[in-house]
């Protein structure tokens, strides 16, 4: 399989303060991203993911390093011909209408006019912006922002897509909204590396990770590889059992109003926990054991480093 | 192509920006109070109200040069829209020339509107148009010109404020260096004399463009001056515009 994104040993520092000292950001970043796939960049604030993407996009420019951009090296027009890109925090002119901002880089790339209103338009239906075509950018919500900055990266149909925090700032619903287009890139055969650092919003659609910390990548790979199977604790809501005999189960206890909430650690312990409750006449709500979860591991290595 | 994408997008702000009302506003002013001034003072009302009419255009449109183009890069990575921008394919050199040529064509129509003003006012003053008094807005379109390009290289390294200072004082400087070439022929000291000289060419002589008490007063003007004003004009500002993208080339928007 090829490489969409190809990055090798990308170091980055830049200098600060009124007496320039030198701050490295990122110590020799390198991944491959495979065409048609959906790679997750995870990693906490200032980690270095945006400093990353501004490095393949040429915003800033790398202290050392290699990168490839579809084949093509990363300053390449040819690269960014087939390129979208979704910033941070969606930044745009403010003073264009929705229409206009999607109209100006269309040009950009050197669309047709008859073919710029049709893009303008499908792209404004694709991201639920349609009634506002004609708004300035000014008047709009940090949610419209996020769609039509959205938009603005598929203008050209994209081979790939870099997005920067695309669902940070939106609300549940708008999050649904985002992650569907997202996966439906992904079935256009489109490849999408997305950077975040909220996981539950990436663990469930990306393919590969890559975890940043402090400007190193330490693991990356499937989720399914990252994620062990294995059962960490058991948690079991319980009522109507006195609350000595509680004691005798073990494991941690919090109460809430009648019922009450059981962690058992040990996992040979649920079978004869679970015939107690029974005997001893309570009542058993629910029983959840709990694998490990991308966050769980996120917060771990976050911890080691 | 891509350029004129930027110009007009350029143009398309500089045109929503009330700034701009507001400084045409003022000099509309500027140009009628010339009509009451004439008025007031003795000596030849037309010449007052041509003087006075001229050097607001002139004034105005560089501050208009000067305030829009300082602020059209800067705004551009202060609010990181060029992040967006830059993703695109197009070369920072485009991005910069558009910039530069989507302030010129806003100043080109400022200049034609405050011409209008200025005509209808000397119209109804004198009743017949006199075409000859564009010759010097003509050169004052010039200098804004020039004057851009300074705005927009220094806006590509230091803040709005900071580069209007610089700007102002390159306009500044630009109108009082003549004085230097005077000063050159009365230094005795042969070396004190080469360094002067050397700061001469060096510094803009924005007296270049002034055509306006020539034709003001109806001096004959050689040919030949028209020519060298065309083509400093045009040297200093492709100079000015090559080093403000040598200087973009290579930054980190961060
Ligand atoms: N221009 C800059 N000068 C100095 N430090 C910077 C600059 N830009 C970013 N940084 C630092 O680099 C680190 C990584 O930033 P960034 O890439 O934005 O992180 P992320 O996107 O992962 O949250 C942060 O610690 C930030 O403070
Ligand atoms: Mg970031």
């Amino acid at each position: 399989m090829n490489a969409a994104l190809k990055i090798e040993s990308l170091h980055k520092s830049f200098k600060t303060g009124f007496i320039p000292k030198k701050k490295t950001i990122l110590k020799g970043i390198s991944l491959s991203v495979n065409a048609g796939e959906i790679f997750g960049y995870l990693g906490p604030n200032g980690a270095g993911k945006t400093t990353t993407i501004k490095c393949i996009l040429g915003l800033i420019f790398p202290d050392e390093g290699f990168i490839e951009v579809l084949g093509y090296p990363f300053l390449s027009l040819k690269a960014k011909e087939k390129l979208g890109f979704l910033p941070e925090n969606p930044y745009f002119y403010d003073y264009l209408s929705a229409s206009e901002f999607l109209d100006f880089y269309a040009r950009l790339f050197g669309i047709k006019r008859t073919e710029r209103q049709t893009k303008t338009r499908n792209l404004l239906r694709l991201v639920g912006l349609e009634k506002a075509a004609h708004i300035p950018l000014r008047k709009f919500s940090r949610g419209m922002l996020q769609r039509i900055g959205f938009s603005q990266a598929l203008i050209n149909d994209p081979d790939i897509v870099l997005l920067d925090e695309p669902l940070s700032g939106l609300d549940p619903i708008g999050r649904k909204e985002i992650r569907d287009i997202i996966v439906r890139l992904k079935e256009e055969g489109k490849t999408v590396f997305l950077s975040s650092h909220i996981l539950q919003d990436i663990e469930m659609i990306c393919d590969r990770v890559a975890i940043l910390v402090e400007g190193e990548i330490i693991n990356q790979g499937k989720i399914t590889e990252l994620i062990s199977e294995k059962i960490l604790f058991t948690e079991i809501i319980v009522s109507g059992i006195k609350p000595d005999d509680l004691a005798v189960l073990g494991g941690n206890v919090s109460t809430q109003g009648d019922r009450t909430l059981l962690k058992i650690h040990d996992e040979d312990r649920v079978e004869s926990i679970f015939k107690l409750i029974q005997s001893s006449g309570g009542k058993i709500h629910s029983l959840i054991p709990r694998t490990q979860t991308l966050e769980d591991i996120f917060v771990g290595m976050v911890k080691k480093t | 192509m891509k350029i004129r994408t930027v110009a007009l997008n350029t143009f398309k702000e500089a045109i929503r920006d009330r700034v701009l009302y507001l400084l045409l506003f003022f000099s509309a002013v500027c140009i009628i109070l010339a009509r009451l001034l004439s008025i007031l003072t003795v000596g030849d009302r037309i010449k007052i109200i041509k003087d006075v009419g001229l050097a607001s255009i002139s004034l105005f449109g560089a501050l208009m040069a000067i305030l829009m183009g300082t602020g059209l890069v800067f705004k551009e990575i202060d609010k990181k829209t060029i992040y967006t921008l830059l993703s695109k394919p197009i070369h920072r050199f485009q991005f910069l020339l558009g910039k530069f040529f989507g302030l010129v064509l806003t100043l080109l129509i400022m200049i034609a509107l405050m011409s209008v003003i200025f005509l209808a006012l000397l119209f109804f003053h004198t009743f017949h148009i006199e075409w000859r008094i564009l010759l010097p807005i003509c050169f004052v379109f010039m200098e804004l010109c020039l004057i851009t390009s300074v705005a927009l290289l220094f806006s590509c390294f230091s803040t709005p404020i900071l580069s209007s200072l610089f700007s102002l004082s390159f306009y500044i400087i630009g109108h009082l260096s003549w004085g230097l070439e005077t000063l050159i022929k009365k230094i005795p000291s042969i070396n004190m004399r080469a360094v002067f000289k050397a700061l001469y060419t060096f510094l803009p002589d924005l007296e270049n463009f002034n055509f306006k008490t020539e034709i003001v007063h109806n001096l004959p003007i050689p040919p030949d001056i028209y020519l060298y004003s065309v083509l400093y004009g045009i040297a200093y500002t492709g100079f000015v515009l090559v080093l403000a993208m040598l200087v973009f080339r290579r930054r980190d928007f961060i």
